[in-house]
């Protein structure tokens, strides 16, 4: 077959789109795949709450069905975070009957930091500082008599607070 | 032995305030190598559960992961506690090491 200049475009053109697609989709999240699985936990930390790597698997190791985004939890976390191995959180939660308040972030090794159980009497209101390992989304997760909330706010983090 | 537990705890209208900073290293044991990847280098060293009570009542319960901050700091509000009422807040870690500390509601 004659290669003319037409048809070594058609196959250039064809080969390099290939080249981009593997380049650009699939073989990061091939990468990514492998890397998953980083099992940040301490041997003999079975807890498979902290085993989620998302909101939707955390909410079902936790035994819900699924998280409603809700407008009556406050969630204050800084805008910009210079150092993302002290980020401030405070989670305030106007749903009544409160049990449980958790703060999360997927794009963390494990995506829960911390579940906090409340008792009657105890104001659904935390505040603590945590560890994030890149910019991300911070969720507060609120587990009521009536199910699981959540609400979410971008912290951009200029150090990451992971290695360490 | 880890440092004992700050704590301080005040009554604020019907509402007791405690506020303690635990000595910890929460070690994930994680580093990032030279392309820039988290790997797992050392054993992780984190908190795994905290227990705060009033004069023996449990007021908050939390669990948690290698994600929370050195030396955490928390904060809650709790609800039927007086002036010298007794706060004391135990953790247990990954490690198997324990810590209980007490202070009195001022």
């Amino acid at each position: 077959m004659k290669v003319d200049r037409r048809n070594f475009l058609k196959l250039a053109g064809g080969g390099s789109a290939l080249a981009l697609l593997a380049g650009s989709g699939l073989l990061p999240r091939l990468a990514w795949a492998v890397d998953a699985p980083l099992h940040a936990l301490a041997p003999g930390d079975d807890r498979k709450e902290f085993e989620a790597h998302t909101l939707d698997e955390l909410v079902k190791a936790l035994g819900g069905t699924g998280a409603q985004a809700s407008t009556h939890i406050d969630l204050s976390a800084p805008e910009i975070a210079e150092n993302g191995a002290v980020v401030p959180i405070e989670i305030q939660s106007k749903l009544p009957n409160t049990r449980m308040i958790a703060v999360v972030c997927e794009n963390n090794p494990n995506a829960l930091t911390a579940a906090f159980h409340l008792p009657d009497g105890t104001e659904p209101y935390i505040s603590m500082r945590m560890k994030l390992a890149e910019t991300a989304k911070v969720t507060a997760l609120v587990q009521t008599d009536q199910g699981f909330f959540y609400t979410d706010r971008m912290v951009k983090v200029t150090l990451g607070g992971c290695g360490g | 032995m880890p440092d004992p537990t700050k704590i301080r705890a005040t009554v604020n209208g019907d509402v007791v305030e405690v506020k303690m900073l635990m000595s910890h290293p929460e070690a994930t044991g994680l580093a990032t190598d030279s392309a820039g990847k988290l790997k797992l280098t050392g054993t992780p060293h984190y908190i795994k559960t905290v227990t705060v009570a009033c004069n023996g009542r449990n007021v908050l319960s939390g669990d948690w992961g290698p994600a929370v901050s050195k030396n955490p700091f928390l904060t809650l509000r709790f609800k039927g506690g007086k002036q010298g009422d007794k706060i004391t807040v135990t953790w247990h870690d990954s490690a198997g090491e324990s810590r209980t500390d007490e202070a009195t509601i001022s």
